[in-house]
């Protein structure tokens, strides 16, 4: 987008627009609500900034094709809902396995199964963290409003390619569908990142050797075609990409991807605190459920109520740090709404223990939770 | 050959009140395939307008027992169900004669249906897998599939400086479930009412899987007043964009021959999605679909006439 300034944006078009600020060249696609838009707008929008929009068969192929084009070089995203999230797990899979960065987006709908394709839920996120087979860890990043479609998609990028992993961006449909007035940040305030390309010698390049480059844990990714010796498979690897069955070498490298990601989880935490200091009531709020919670948590201030919100954008890897701290406050309680039968509560309970309740807040089958019934629960848990 | 009397005095399955567009050709097709079941009939549905549209809590227009799963495993979960059926019949435990029948819009089964729609017509399942072909996804606002014609305006081919809409060809899935060799296959429009129930009458009959591909004009989609789609059927038959044909064990039979065959424009020009093939800088594509349609419409007799002079010669 060119003029600055004030936008009216959906969520889907910011995502859009983010995605491609932070370098998208490619997207692959199939049609699903309530994420429809997104493939939309890609088809419109790519080919004007030399990219490539292509619509798969199916959302096997369409993830298929993102990790194709992703080891080719380009920035690649695709988008889906419920139904089409479940059929992309192998892929995803494959794109954690043969550490190829691309950006998931997965605009949540209620299910299981077809559910209702047209009303909002949060009941992807522990299927985003462990939806696909085997040991991982995930990063998966949660907007709660329409710039946040924008900012997010700019950090799943990032984070992405610079180590060099599948990043999940879990908008719900309330986000994916609302209309916000939106101020985009510029070109130069947008820290925009990219892989790291070998530099060494071609003949000593191991795709999957650990002490190449600058990151740690993270081996630089050669584009195919550029004469670098790359061989790519979901078989257990290793530093050269070749399949190996010695447990040794395949240990090492299930520890390696998996350990890039859990070394860092504090550094990929991204939360906001409302009214840390003082409070003795916590809320822990994700998505469009978070647009609610604060206003509740307003409310209770606006009453005399110390309490506070915690607004997690970073559901996984989960915020282990921050609940810990919160921990050590000494909570009277910890409330946890989500539209699902209750998800994140479990990790939250993990973290706080006996401390103090943690109170699950649950809706499903498309209703929001509303700031009075957050409101209730605060003040019954003083 | 049915009168219209006849057809009228059979049950009708697809019961009125339905939330489908005014004009939409699915239910034409499913009111007409259905009488030619002449059996309890069991139907199995993919994700799409068709299934939305006639089940809108708390109603149904089916009047047969209905199974919807997802998106793309309309011919594999019939299958199950197809496959339980023989297993109960064996066992005694059902007597009646029962029919199988999947619906299922192109992007159902041209794409992401396709790998369940050919498991299922190769490990010869007896049923009858019904493609309402409207070329495009219209349940999620008319996005390409690759039933889509060249040239045709979509949501994900836009027509625009960098596109003339659709690119590549649709597919030919008529030819391709021919190509599974299965006792029967055809393609039906709903305008040639008595060839299109003819067609499902052979299809039910036939022991072993039957496919039939129906042209279903969608009026949101395609860009056209509702009340032309049965003329908008007419004219894809007239114009061999959509002939009409069977395949029975392997025979190419050609059901109408148009006396006229006319030129493909005149299908094109009533619809809003192909406007921009007839704006200034588009002949050469146009002169290619017309090509298109010549070459696949030749090819089609040249087939008929291959595979009598085969019958002949056996």
């Amino acid at each position: 987008m060119k003029d600055a300034g004030p936008k009216l944006l959906q969520g889907n078009e910011a995502c859009v627009e983010g995605a491609i600020a932070a370098g998208l060249k490619f997207f692959a696609g199939y049609p699903i609500t309530p994420s429809t838009e997104i493939a939309e707008l890609c088809a419109l929008r790519l080919p004007k900034v030399g990219g490539k929009f292509l619509q798969m068969e199916d959302e096997i192929a369409s993830m298929a094709a993102v990790c194709g084009a992703s080891l080719a070089g380009l920035k690649s995203m695709t988008a889906t809902s419920g139904p089409g999230f479940s059929l992309k797990q192998e892929n995803i899979g494959f794109a954690v396995e043969a550490e190829i960065p691309c950006v998931i987006v997965n605009v949540q709908r209620v299910g299981p199964s077809t559910g209702m394709p047209t009303s909002p839920a949060q009941g992807d996120v522990l299927q985003a963290r462990w939806g696909t087979h085997g040991d991982h860890e995930m990063v998966v990043l949660c907007p709660s409003s329409v710039l946040e479609a924008y900012t997010l998609t700019v950090e799943a990028f990032n984070i992405s390619e610079t180590l060099r992993t599948p990043v999940i961006l879990l908008m719900d449909e309330v986000v994916g569908h609302l209309r916000e007035k939106v101020v985009l940040p510029s070109p130069q305030e947008l820290v925009v990142k990219d892989r790291e390309l070998p530099a060494g010698a071609k003949e000593a390049y191991k795709p999957y050797a650990a002490d190449q480059g600058r990151i740690k844990g993270v081996p630089p990714l050669a584009r195919f075609g550029d004469g670098y010796k790359f061989h790519v498979t979901g078989l257990t690897h290793g530093e050269d990409g070749f399949p190996t069955n010695s447990p040794k070498v395949g240990e090492k490298q299930i520890v390696r991807i998996w350990e890039k990601i859990h070394s860092r989880r504090k550094e990929l935490s991204r939360v906001e605190m409302l009214y840390p200091e003082d409070a003795e009531v916590f809320v822990y709020a994700y998505g469009s459920t978070a647009r609610s919670a604060k206003r509740a948590v307003k409310e209770a201030r606006a009453q005399g109520i110390r309490a506070c919100l915690i607004r997690a954008m970073t559901l996984w890897p989960f915020i282990e740090d921050v609940l810990s701290d919160v921990k050590k406050k000494h909570p009277k309680a910890v409330i946890v709404p989500e539209m699902n039968l209750g998800q994140m509560v479990r990790p939250v309970k993990r973290v706080i223990g006996d401390a103090c309740p943690v109170i699950p807040l649950n809706k499903v089958a498309g209703q929001l939770i509303e700031p009075e019934e957050i409101l209730a629960a605060i003040k019954e848990a003083v | 050959m049915a009168t219209l009397k006849e057809l009228s005095s059979i049950p009708e399955m697809l019961a009125p009140g339905h939330r489908l567009c005014a004009g939409c050709g699915a239910p034409i097709v499913v009111r007409q395939v259905l009488r030619g079941a002449k059996a309890p009939v069991v139907v199995g549905n993919a994700t799409g307008c068709l299934e939305v549209s006639t089940t809108i809590y708390p109603y149904t227009s089916w009047r047969t027992p209905w199974l919807h799963t997802a998106f793309e495993n309309a011919a594999a979960s019939l299958s199950g169900v197809e496959a339980a059926y023989k297993s109960l019949k064996r066992q005694g435990k059902i007597k009646e004669d029962i029919k199988f029948v999947a619906f299922g819009g192109d992007g159902g089964t041209y794409d992401i249906g396709f790998q369940s729609l050919s498991g299922a017509m190769e490990r010869g399942h007896n049923m009858v897998y019904v493609c309402y072909d409207n070329g495009a996804y219209m349940n999620t606002g008319i996005q390409r599939s690759s039933a889509t014609p060249r040239g045709a305006d979509t949501t994900t081919t836009p027509v625009g400086k960098m596109m003339p809409g659709k690119r590549g060809q649709r597919k030919d899935l008529t030819k391709i479930m021919a190509a599974h060799d299965i006792p029967y296959v055809a393609q039906v429009s709903p305008a040639h009412w008595n060839d299109l129930y003819q067609k499902a009458e052979k299809a039910f009959a036939v022991d072993g899987p039957a496919f039939i591909n129906a042209l279903a004009p969608c009026p949101r989609g395609w860009r056209y007043d509702p009340k032309d789609t049965i003329e908008l059927c007419r004219l894809a038959v007239d114009t061999c964009f959509w002939p009409l044909y069977e395949i029975v064990d392997g025979r190419v039979r050609i059901t109408y021959k148009p006396r006229e065959k006319k030129p493909v424009t005149e299908f094109l020009k009533v619809q809003g999605r192909f406007r921009h093939l007839f704006q200034p800088g588009n002949e050469g594509l146009l002169e290619e679909i017309q090509k298109d349609v010549d070459r696949k419409w030749e090819e089609l007799l040249a087939l008929e006439a291959m595979h009598e002079a085969v019958a002949q010669k056996a």
